[in-house]
């Protein structure tokens, strides 16, 4: 397996730690003047999510992590694995419930969305910033309130729920901004 | 085309800089205090395990002989050659440079301030950084703890009683997040303290702070003497402003075969640790040899000075490139 250095370090960087793979956040230098440098890096744990932090000797190395970002295509799901389809091998890739969790509301079969692989696993599968979904359940339409006062909750096809302007009706598809989960507008169709 | 020709700091801060480094020129003018300007390139270099300096060749015209050169890691040698030359207090602005350093509050090449009294103790020039830091810097207040308080305030032990594993098990108990590959000697533990444990503790406090009286092991260039209660301390300090860095100052030793001594065992570490051994540097020890007269000196790092008075997060956005 290669190694890679703490000279080689820089936010964005794979390494194993502990037989987790894990993504640099933050790397600093620190070093006394005339004293020994150490690196202190916080770093993601990309199969916990979770951020920690480690304090190598500069000069140490560390195991670099087979881990790279794909663009896969949802396909289905048979409720244990999600299903991602390689659009020009149409090679299947299995998530499991962790790594889609994030995204889980904003799963439509054929949109592309980015897949970090571990070793050819999906660790972790990230929605594209906007998706359009249509509208299954929501109260009636108020025709005339184009001011949008307050809004109304609205249920996507995928289950999440959102906030709506009053006019929306069921089968509106809406444009939706996956990173505050909040409505942008109607899409054009 | 990208940004990337753009300089690092605004001209707004490049501004402030240029009068910030005025008022210091002005601040040791109106002391009598001759500003000298020695050379970067130097056939010696300091011996310092830790301390890299970057290499370079002088080739003569119409030959393939090199030349070993070193840029300066600080002006430190040169200037005590103009002090044994008899020359009195004198103090530079200077571009230094170190290999390997880059990070936050590190550059390759960076501006320092040193200066070098003939007259004063070392408490007196702690008492002159003081007044440069409040007449130029608006930093008007400032502490002094001896090493062994600062580790008595911030670990509750006292550094010069114990021992080296328990030093290490201390350092590991309060830092669990340490790669468990790393090893180090007594001194490596304590600056690992330093940095980590009680740096932080130093940034908490609104205050400059001097540490000063030091482990005999880390005393640099600096005279070893004994503190109050009977230990050999290194007599010199630091300066940190909110947990970070800023100077090092010592009362210098002048004792010509003392620095051959640490010379060599620096290299002897040095080859230890698979370094480059570092040529010694003859004209300072036959400087000091002919007399160095008693003195101080302080290193000041300018750039990180001025990071922290303009309120920048990093030391790039006080230099025009970086």
């Amino acid at each position: 397996m290669a190694s890679v250095s703490t000279n080689q370090f820089k936010s964005g960087l794979k390494f194993m730690l502990d037989g987790d793979p894990c993504s640099i956040i933050e790397n600093e230098l620190v070093k006394p003047g005339k004293g020994q440098a150490f690196n202190r890096v916080k770093f993601r744990n990309l199969k916990t999510g979770r951020v920690n932090e480690r304090t190598f000797k500069s000069g140490e190395s560390v195991e670099s992590a087979d881990v790279v970002e794909v663009e896969l295509e949802y396909s289905y799901t048979d409720g244990e694995f999600w299903y991602f389809m390689d659009p020009e091998s149409y090679e299947q890739h299995a998530a499991d419930a962790n790594a889609i969790e994030d995204c889980k509301q904003w799963l439509k079969e054929q949109y592309v969305y980015t897949v970090t692989q571990w070793n050819g696993t999906p660790l972790l599968v990230t929605a594209p910033n906007f998706v359009n979904l249509a509208v299954t359940d929501t109260d009636p339409g108020l025709k005339g309130d184009t001011a949008g006062t307050g809004g109304k909750p609205a249920t996507l096809e995928t289950g999440a729920v959102v906030r709506v302007p009053l006019f929306m009706n069921i089968g509106d598809v809406l444009r939706i901004d996956t990173r505050s989960g909040e409505y942008v507008e109607r899409a054009k169709s | 085309m990208n940004n990337n020709w753009q300089p690092s700091a605004d001209l707004e801060t490049l501004k402030k800089r240029a009068q910030f480094i005025a008022d210091v020129r002005l601040f040791f003018t109106r002391k009598g205090m001759l500003e000298v300007d020695t050379p970067i390139l130097s056939r010696a270099a300091p011996t310092a395990p830790y301390l890299d300096s970057f290499k370079t060749h002088y080739i003569p015209l119409g030959t393939d002989q090199k030349q070993d050169y070193y840029l300066q890691t600080s002006p430190e040698f040169a200037m005590k050659q103009l002090l044994a030359a008899g020359s009195s207090s004198i103090y530079q602005i200077a571009k230094v440079f170190r290999n390997g350093e880059r990070g936050k509050y590190h550059l390759p090449e960076f501006t320092m301030l040193e200066w070098y009294r003939i007259e004063l103790s070392l408490d007196e020039l702690m008492d002159e950084i003081n007044e440069l830091l409040a007449s130029i810097f608006a930093i008007t207040s400032s502490t002094r703890l001896s090493y062994q308080q600062v580790f008595k305030q911030s670990l509750n032990i006292d550094v010069f009683a114990i021992s080296d594993s328990e030093v290490e098990q201390l350092a590991k108990q309060h830092l669990p997040n340490l790669s468990e590959n790393i090893q180090l000697d007594r001194d490596g533990w304590l600056e690992l303290l330093m940095s980590e444990v009680i740096e932080p503790k130093l940034a908490e406090l609104a205050q400059a702070v001097f540490i000063f009286d030091f482990p005999a092991s880390q005393a640099q260039l600096a005279k070893i003497k004994l503190d109050k209660q009977g230990h050999q301390v290194a007599a010199r300090f630091e300066l940190y402003i909110r947990g970070i860095e800023i100077a090092n100052g010592y009362d210098e030793l002048l004792d010509a075969d003392e620095l051959r001594q640490r010379f060599e065992q620096d290299n002897q570490q040095r080859r230890g640790l698979n370094k480059q051994i570092m040529p010694v540097d003859d004209n300072l020890l036959d400087a000091m040899q002919a007399g160095l007269p008693q003195c101080t000196g302080v290193a000041l790092g300018l750039d990180r000075l001025l990071m922290i008075v303009l309120d920048k997060k990093a030391i790039d956005e006080v230099q025009s490139f970086s």
